[in-house]
């Protein structure tokens, strides 16, 4: 699904990435470890087609369609609802039956009772809670996850793992994390970056 | 046509988000109708017509301004950005619906500041109410276009006016015109054909705006 040789990127002067090599098969889950500034963000801005490398090959077999991609911020609109949110994307994705499927991911991830609120008014953690309804509202075949667990209370870590494990083998998994730990079951390959 | 469902979708969006916020229309209503106040009180009595058609398209241009500053801020400020790139739609929708968008804003805010600029200058014709609404597409594509690019930059305020000025000069030369000569037909084609050729040049760049 993912090849990577080394890959880098600079900004300007400053090389954030360096020498990148990464082998991620269909169905794989791929870890991403490394200490804060070892480009663990533009490792995943690229392979989710965000950023452009400046160095080494690239190929990702999957089109933009195909991706879900969970960043630092949420990528909603604070001023509407999780609903018109989750609308939004549910027709810019062309997923059909929409409705239903924004109805399904918001009870599972217990934001059903609050789709009328305007996320302005919801918790971090109920943000990210809604991130990952809109990362999975198109049903990817690629996941790309930059600390998933941030901000998400226990029984938000709870459905996040529950949807790992249901989802692992059928789709493929670039995840970074600080604790490599929480995500060691599902893992199959591991990218260290210095 | 989905390229239309998207651009409805997002057009949708931009809208929803001012009726929520209400932070870009209030204020392109305010400066035009307290610039129309402020040369009101300041030009002297004896000023001409014409004097006074060229404030009213300073007006136009520098409340398009207002707007189109304020055009990509939800984006930014929320960073919603990435999540638009990323959806398989073609990018030229973003574009598409900000402009439309900021279209719907300017004239609005001309529907409610052109009676004001009568009551205190002179009255619009006709011919004005055409060329202003040509300008206004003009200046929206344009005007979108640039800050796009400008939204990514740390000097965005500066930069908006620096990149969409130069490129407003044949706009105003177009406006001007068609509001003050006798036979207005010559300019309003030039406006005609100014938006026509950067629509089709913003719309077909706009995918290189947007990725890195």
């Amino acid at each position: 699904m993912i090849t990577a040789r080394k890959l880098g990127k600079s900004f300007g002067e400053k090389r954030v990435l360096r020498g990148v090599d990464l082998e991620l098969a269909r169905g794989g889950f791929a870890v991403v470890t490394g200490p804060n500034g070892s480009g663990k963000t533009t490792l995943l801005r690229i392979c989710a087609g965000l950023t452009l490398p400046t160095d080494g090959e690239l190929h990702v077999d999957a089109d933009r369609a195909q991706v879900g991609y969970l960043g630092h911020e949420p990528l909603v609109y604070r001023e509407l609802t999780a609903l018109e949110n989750l609308e939004l994307y549910g027709r810019l994705y062309r997923i059909p039956e929409w409705r239903e499927r924004i109805g399904m991911v918001l009870e599972r991830f217990g934001l059903w009772d609050v789709r009328h609120e305007r996320v302005a008014s919801y918790s971090r953690g109920m943000t990210q809670r809604l991130a990952l309804c809109r990362v999975l509202l198109h049903d990817p075949a690629l996941l790309v996850l930059d600390e998933p667990h941030t901000a998400l209370d226990a029984q938000g870590v709870e459905l996040l793992d529950t949807q790992l494990a249901e989802l692992r083998g059928e789709r493929t998994f670039l995840v970074s994390t600080h604790d490599p730990a929480r995500v060691a079951p599902f893992a199959t390959a591991q990218v260290a970056l210095a | 046509m989905n390229y239309f469902a998207d651009v409805r979708a997002l057009t949708r969006k931009d809208l929803l988000l001012e009726l929520r916020a209400r932070d870009t229309l209030p204020a392109m209503l305010l400066f035009v109708v307290a610039v129309f106040v402020v040369f009101h009180f300041s030009l002297p009595s004896s000023s001409s017509d014409l004097a006074a058609n060229g404030l009213l398209w300073v007006a136009i241009v520098f409340t398009a301004l207002l707007g189109l500053g304020r055009a990509f801020v939800p984006e930014r400020e929320q960073r919603v950005f990435d999540g638009l790139v990323l959806a398989p739609s073609d990018r030229s929708a973003i574009w598409l619906a900000k402009s439309i968008a900021t279209f719907a804003f300017l004239a609005l805010a001309e529907a409610l500041a052109l009676p004001v600029f009568a009551l205190f200058f002179h009255g619009v014709d006709g011919t004005t109410i055409a060329a202003v609404v040509l300008a206004d597409l003009g200046i929206c594509a344009v005007g979108t276009f640039v800050g796009a690019m400008a939204v990514v930059t740390r000097a965005r305020e500066l930069l908006l006016p620096l990149l969409f000025l130069p490129l407003a000069i044949p706009i105003l030369i177009g406006g001007v015109g068609a509001s003050v000569v006798d036979a207005p037909g010559r300019y309003l084609a030039f406006l005609g054909l100014y938006d026509a050729l950067f629509a089709l040049v913003c719309w077909a760049a706009f995918e290189y705006v947007v990725t890195e």
